[in-house]
């Protein structure tokens, strides 16, 4: 690991093409992560809020721009490399439909283990998070007989099992009522806090953006400064 | 050691999630592996019967027609006398000759003379009425009856003629439909001609040394012991069965990609936000083309163990309707290759998919709703 940044992206770009018409979802974004930041990223829909967390996280590549997550350019690397970067290095809660539909909770998060190459244990603080989640006594349950909410928060659980250095979070309170939200964003500020894990959060809510370090805003594919 | 019992949960998961589908895929691959096995239990089947109905004539030694074949023997080109001058032969305890008429499909008439025939195999052993008393009388072999609702007493028609059945005999002694080889032969314009000649030989006798004996007494004829007869009625002396039976193996290969295509591939379609989840935890390409190959090689397993299955029932049926003109076996032998067949044509078949799923691009399921 080097001891920059953990994240250093200059002059992003990202075009999505619908056929004939181009998406310009992000226009130019620079954005530097410090190691152990806690960061909320805020702005209207359609901003590029997700589509940065795709890129940051390697599941999509930048029209243009440089992306360099601990230290190591993405536009320089292949499929398989950003495969095992985020495979060893992040840890993801989409906006929705997170989870496998077609296995329990556990296994789901079993899955990310499994995938890590990480044993299947569950320590006592994991247990203990599943708890303070509410989902320790839903976990053999498959997606669709849990609540949105019940969902957000495995899918939470199964982002940190691995103790992801990046953890990036869009609207992992979204789906919650306002105890659940709270148990969520303290956990998230535990994590950063004792373990030092890097936390990008997108999120519509100034309550839960006042968990972080530090306000991102977005609009129009940029950073802005309001 | 990691945990591939979650992989293989995930592969049943996802088969059990669109059973209606899996079900489908399986019977049709299965229907392949039936086809394969069915085709090959009738021609193992068939052939087998006639090799052990040749043994039931109780010869040591047939006399065949010069440039005849194995299999399928019709016209009676061997005039009388050569019979008679078998019968001559040192060592010959009783010779008699047959006329075969073929009387549509794979079916055909034995025209035998009771007497000799009788005292060479041993006599039919007759389940309901009793040999020939009229002109138009005829035996036939309990097969023949079931398959034809047919009892002593009852009207058969063939060759143009009504013919009433006298005798229904076990089966297992050289055909199904019997008459008296002068009638047989007058009908058929074949007068004092036979398709064949049986040779039982005095005791002690070697077989070997008289078939050789005889052959060098009727140049020109071909002349087995029957054992030997029997053991060349096989799947390489029918001409074209093979090659018939590779073009079987060819469809079903084609038929089950077909199938798995458009399985896996309607399956890739509808999971792609499962693919996009899978690849955010750090899937590789070829860890999500490894559940799809897995879930393929299980439908194909269980396509193939359903075919076997499917293969008694065909068996049951043919065994049921039709047993006096098919007879199918079970092949066990050529279950490996069912197998090999489904699981080639179905693998075959997921590998664009597979590719496809693969390469997906994963936000694209996942960022839009
Ligand atoms: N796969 C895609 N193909 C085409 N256009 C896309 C795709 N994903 C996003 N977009 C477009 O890119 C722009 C940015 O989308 P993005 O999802 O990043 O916004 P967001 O800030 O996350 O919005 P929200 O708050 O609603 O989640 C939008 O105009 C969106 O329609
Ligand atoms: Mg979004």
């Amino acid at each position: 690991m080097s001891n920059g940044p953990l994240i250093e992206v200059r002059g992003l770009s990202k075009t999505y093409k619908m056929g004939d018409v181009d998406v310009h979802a992000l226009r130019g974004v620079d954005l530097t992560v410090q190691r152990g930041e806690f960061i909320a990223i805020v702005g209207p829909s359609g901003s590029g809020k997700s589509t940065l967390f795709y890129i940051l996280g390697g599941l999509a590549q930048a029209s243009a721009g440089s992306v360099v997550v601990d230290g190591r350019d993405f536009a320089q690397m292949s499929d398989t490399e950003r495969t095992r970067i985020r495979r060893e290095l992040v840890g993801f809660v989409f906006q929705k439909y997170n989870l496998l539909p077609t296995l329990s909770a556990a296994d789901n998060i079993g899955m990310a283990q499994f995938i890590a190459g990480q044993e299947r244990k569950t320590d006592d603080w994991f247990r203990k998070t599943l708890d303070l989640l509410g989902v320790g006594h839903r976990l053999h349950h498959k997606p669709r007989s849990l609540s949105g909410g019940e969902q957000q928060r495995v899918a939470i659980a199964r982002a940190i099992v691995n103790h992801p250095a990046l953890l990036l979070a869009d609207e992992p309170t979204g789906n919650l009522d306002t105890e659940n939200a709270e148990v969520v964003l303290k956990l998230l500020r535990d994590l950063n806090e004792r373990l030092q894990q890097t936390i990008l959060m997108i999120t519509h809510n100034p309550e839960a953006a006042a968990y972080a370090h530090r306000i991102v805003h977005m609009r129009d594919g940029r950073i802005v400064h309001p | 050691m990691r945990d591939y019992a979650l992989i293989n949960k995930l592969v049943i998961e996802n088969l059990k999630h669109r059973w209606v589908r899996t079900l489908l895929s399986a019977a049709a691959v299965g229907t392949q592996a039936t086809m394969i096995l069915t085709i090959v239990g009738l021609s193992y089947g068939t052939l087998d019967d006639m090799a052990s109905r040749s043994r039931g004539a109780g010869a040591d030694i047939m006399v065949r027609p010069p440039n005849s074949s194995i299999i399928g023997l019709s016209g009676a080109p061997i005039p009388q006398k050569v019979l008679d001058y078998v019968r001559t032969l040192p060592n010959v305890d009783i010779a008699t000759g047959t006329t075969i008429y073929s009387i549509g499909g794979a079916n055909s008439v034995t025209g035998v003379d009771l007497e000799a025939f009788s005292q060479m195999s041993g006599g039919f052993r007759y389940l309901e009425g009793g040999p020939f008393r009229n002109p138009d009388d005829v035996i036939i072999d309990d097969y023949w009856a079931r398959q034809n609702g047919l009892r002593v007493g009852s009207k058969m028609s063939f060759m143009n003629r009504e013919w009433n059945v006298a005798g229904i005999v076990e089966p297992g002694k050289l055909s199904r439909i019997f008459l008296p080889i002068g009638i047989l032969q007058d009908l058929s314009a074949n007068t004092g001609r036979l398709t064949s000649i049986f040779i039982k030989l005095k005791k002690g006798t070697d077989v070997q040394s008289s078939v050789k004996s005889v052959r060098e007494s009727l140049p020109g004829y071909q002349v087995y012991s029957v054992e030997e007869y029997a053991s060349l009625i096989s799947i390489n002396n029918v001409p074209g069965l093979k090659a018939f039976i590779y073009v079987v193996i060819g469809i079903s290969v084609v038929v089950g990609f077909l199938v798995v295509f458009l399985s896996m591939y309607t399956a890739v379609l509808e999971r792609t936000r499962e693919i996009g989840i899978l690849k955010s935890l750090g899937a590789t390409p070829a860890f999500i083309l490894g559940v799809l190959i897995r879930e393929t090689t299980v439908l194909a397993l269980i396509g193939s163990a359903a075919g076997i299955g499917l293969s008694y029932v065909t068996r049951w049926a043919i065994m049921t309707y039709v047993p006096g003109s098919l007879t199918q076996s079970i092949v066990p032998s050529w279950w490996p290759v069912a197998i090999l067949v489904s699981l080639v044509g179905s693998l075959l078949g997921a590998l664009y998919p597979g590719y496809k799923a693969a390469r997906q691009d994963a936000i694209e399921a996942l960022a839009y709703e």
